[in-house]
């Protein structure tokens, strides 16, 4: 075990997309028992400094495994196919098209319940774009089309909180 | 000192040493010290049998203060060298301060933290709370007869980096050694043994003097998260005393002109509501410079006219709720923390409000400081079989500044912490060697929504083409909540060195100055003293060395290897020197040397824990 390991080594996790979150929690908190820098808090600086960087190192992890969105990234980055949301946002026409008729619904969605039915069909096709990955990743193992699925998903999920922000006019 | 031994982790180095730690709650009207005696947790009394500190601190002259209840007395006599509250105004700066005029005593008008003239000259608030703390630490001492190791010191869970560090800086100042910094209402939990308790979601509602506090804490598997916090830091037990007191005015028909009037009724008024706590009905008696005040009063009426503050109280409990996305009947259990909470109607509409009874059985004084002394007897390694791990996270986001006052979150809040972030910055004009960094901290997008928390200036960058630079810089949290920062330019490999300007807290220079002319240092004749601890320290480091060099010595090349036999060496010879400070020296040259094997024992501790922990759950 060394600090380099990838998250899903060092959280003792087999390599794929889909993961029990319970089972993620559970290990994140048995590493850290082990790591944490208060258990050497009578053991000086050095092994302060240590402990810390392990304790960082399974937080980091542990941020990344849980959410299934980085989790995704993080096994294309893996095999090789970087996400680079920010240099590359080239996205398929059919989906600028439902991302530029969400927009629309949601500047003329009038009340809560306009909005709440926005945000249920973003959430529905959230899952259905997870299965997507699911599949790509574990299944077909084909990372490249992953990629695509992903970024999408980020998207959506920044139009997600868009929606949210909505809400919370509305209350 | 670096210490070796970690082949037994969570265990002193020995075992027949116990190490006496002591958790101190810094509250802002009053601070507890509590330790673990004989197995249980306990508030530590002063002279008189008191446990209760009240958090004032009078300045008398250059040289004498008064802490606690002598100052608490002089207040009204006294009100412009008579520090109170000081705890509002920890890393915070006078445009912090909601209505400075209506402070009694005077504040330096300059920026960075807000610093209070008195008697004895311009004091700030770590200095300020040192002495509170200083006070605590001597109870301590006295009660033991001995020396504190170290101390855990507990603050609000939504404290920021800046009221987090000057927190710190204050104990530092103090003299204690502080193990850890956490949240008052894990603290309260821990006092409950809430971490050996069912899993679930707990509510902890604490009303003291002057501020209301709600957090909604989530615990399982012995780890607490802090999932909301909320409350109003202008709403307390006093603000019930002050509806009494205007009650008693109307029926007396009389108003309170003078300073001693006003400090008389609301001593009356305290009175009152204390009785009320406990009988149904009181009798307020007290002469005004206007007439007397002869009034009769039942619990219904003083809860009728107290009853809108009751009911903030539970409106910011319904946010918090709303902020952790959980419904009130998700809540396993409350805990009641805060001498106000003693008030009957409190409790009722706490109870109504949760529909179950809220635990009460702890002093709800004394719950913050003895759940700290727990952590801290822990932390010291007195307790091996313990296995309490506090999990926090940042209650607040941090961020760096970028154009156009934007700001651009690095580490987000409510991410667990210690947390490392890292984030590329590159120079904008051809050969620029330096660059400037404000961080700040909280949830808006414009930097003057934000806390300002400190300005960077990193320096020795080397000179290239505008753009070519890439200068990462990492944020790193650590356990107790602090920001560390550093920076390196990956293309050169050349770190950058960082000048600190932090915009509410002290520079190590401040802190060192503070240091050198305060009660820590002023101890006269500590040589004797000295030169026996240092032959300890020595001995031990030794012992500890070896013992590390038997274990793990294949860690270290011949050449590290030879470096520590002759630092060791240089340690036995300056044992038998009358001069503490050159066996210090020798101590800390040995120990300098030691550090990178020190690190990488610990490193191969922790790898080996860690794989054996994956194979046990595969």
């Amino acid at each position: 075990m060394n600090l380099q390991d990838n998250d899903f080594a060092l959280f003792g996790l087999k390599q794929a997309f889909a993961q029990d979150r319970a089972a993620i929690d559970v290990r994140w908190k048995e590493l850290q028992r082990e790591a944490h820098p208060d258990k050497f808090a009578s053991h000086g600086p050095a092994a302060q400094r240590v402990a810390m960087q392990w304790s960082v190192r399974i937080n980091e992890a542990y941020q990344r495994l849980k959410d299934p969105l980085k989790r995704a990234a993080y096994l294309c980055e893996l095999a090789g196919f970087p996400i680079q949301a920010h240099s590359n946002t080239a996205m398929p026409s059919q989906f600028l098209m439902q991302q530029m008729e969400w927009r629309e619904a949601l500047d003329d969605a009038g009340d809560l319940d306009a909005v709440e039915n926005l945000l249920a069909d973003v959430q529905a096709a959230r899952k259905a774009l997870l299965q997507q990955c699911a599949q790509d990743l574990d299944e077909r193992q084909d990372p490249a089309a992953a990629v695509a699925s992903v970024r999408a998903l980020m998207f959506m999920d920044k139009f997600a909180q868009d929606l949210n922000q909505r809400l919370d006019q509305f209350e | 000192m670096a210490l070796l031994q970690i082949s037994e982790p969570g265990q002193s180095p020995n075992p027949h040493e116990r190490r006496i730690a002591v958790g101190i709650d810094l509250g802002t009207t009053h601070s507890l010290v509590a330790a673990v005696r004989n197995g249980v947790s306990e508030c530590l009394p002063d002279a008189e049998g008191r446990v209760v500190l009240p958090s004032v601190v009078r300045y008398l002259d250059a040289e004498r203060r008064q802490i606690g209840f002598d100052a608490l007395a002089n207040q009204t006599m006294d009100p412009g060298n008579t520090i109170a509250s000081v705890k509002r105004l920890m890393g915070r700066g006078v445009a912090d301060v909601a209505h400075p005029e209506k402070l009694p005593y005077s504040l330096v008008d300059e920026p960075g933290m807000a610093r209070i003239h008195t008697i004895a000259g311009i004091k700030s608030p770590v200095e300020i709370s040192a002495e509170i703390l200083a006070t605590l630490r001597f109870r301590a001492e006295d009660s033991f007869n001995d020396d504190i190791y170290g101390a855990v010191i507990t603050v609000p869970a939504y404290f920021d980096d800046a009221q987090r560090q000057a927190t710190k800086d204050a104990a530092q100042l103090a003299g204690l050694n502080v193990l850890r910094l956490i949240n008052e209402p894990t603290a309260a939990a821990i006092a409950y043994g809430l971490d050996n308790a069912a899993e679930g979601v707990y509510a902890i509602y604490d009303l003291g003097g002057g501020t209301f506090d709600i957090s909604i804490l989530r615990l399982s598997q012995g780890v607490f998260e802090v999932l909301a916090t909320g409350g109003d830091s202008a709403l307390g037990g006093d603000d019930y005393d002050r509806a009494l007191a205007e009650l008693l005015l109307q029926r007396s028909s009389l108003v309170a002109a003078s300073p001693e009037d006003q400090a008389r009724l609301m001593a009356l008024a305290r009175g009152c509501k204390e009785a009320l706590s406990t009988s149904e009905i009181t009798v307020a008696e007290a002469e005004l410079s206007g007439g007397d005040v002869d009034v009769s009063l039942n619990r219904d009426e003083f809860e009728a006219v107290t009853q809108p503050l009751t009911h903030r109280t539970l409106q910011a409990v319904r946010k918090a709720l709303r902020d952790a996305g959980l419904g009130k009947d998700e809540v396993k259990g409350v805990v009641l923390v805060g001498g106000s909470t003693r008030m009957p109607q409190i409790r009722r509409a706490v109870a109504e409000f949760f529909g179950q009874e809220p635990l009460t059985n702890l002093n709800p004084d004394e719950v913050v400081a003895l759940g700290a002394a727990i952590q801290a007897n822990q932390l010291a390694g007195n307790n091996p079989s313990g296995d309490l791990l506090l999990l926090d996270v940042i209650p607040l986001s941090l961020g760096v500044e970028t154009m156009g006052g934007l700001v651009e979150r690095v580490v987000p809040r409510n991410q667990t912490i210690p947390t490392a972030m890292a984030q590329d910055f590159t120079t904008y004009k051809d050969g620029q060697t330096a660059l400037a960094l404000h961080v700040v901290q909280g949830e808006r997008d414009l930097v003057a929504d934000c806390r300002s928390l400190a300005r960077f200036e990193l320096r020795g960058i080397p000179p290239m083409a505008a753009g070519a630079a890439r200068i990462r810089v990492t944020f790193t949290v650590d356990a107790d909540g602090l920001l560390n920062v550093s920076a390196k330019e990956q293309v050169s490999g050349v770190e950058a060195r960082i000048d600190v300007k932090p915009s509410y807290g002290l520079t190590d220079d401040q802190i060192a100055a503070m240091l050198k002319d305060s009660f820590s240092t002023a101890e006269a004749d500590m040589r004797a003293r000295a030169l026996v601890e240092a032959r300890v320290d020595a001995d031990r480091l030794l012992l500890a060395t070896r013992s590390a060099l038997e274990m793990d010595g294949d860690l270290l090349g011949e050449e590290a290897l030879y470096e520590v036999r002759g630092a060791m060496e240089r340690v036995t010879h300056a044992v038998g020197s009358t001069d503490p400070s050159v066996i210090e020296a020798a101590i800390k040259a040995l120990a300098d040397v030691t550090e990178p094997f020190a690190a990488m024992r610990m490193n191969r501790g922790i790898s080996k824990a860690l794989a054996g922990k994956s194979i046990e759950s595969i």
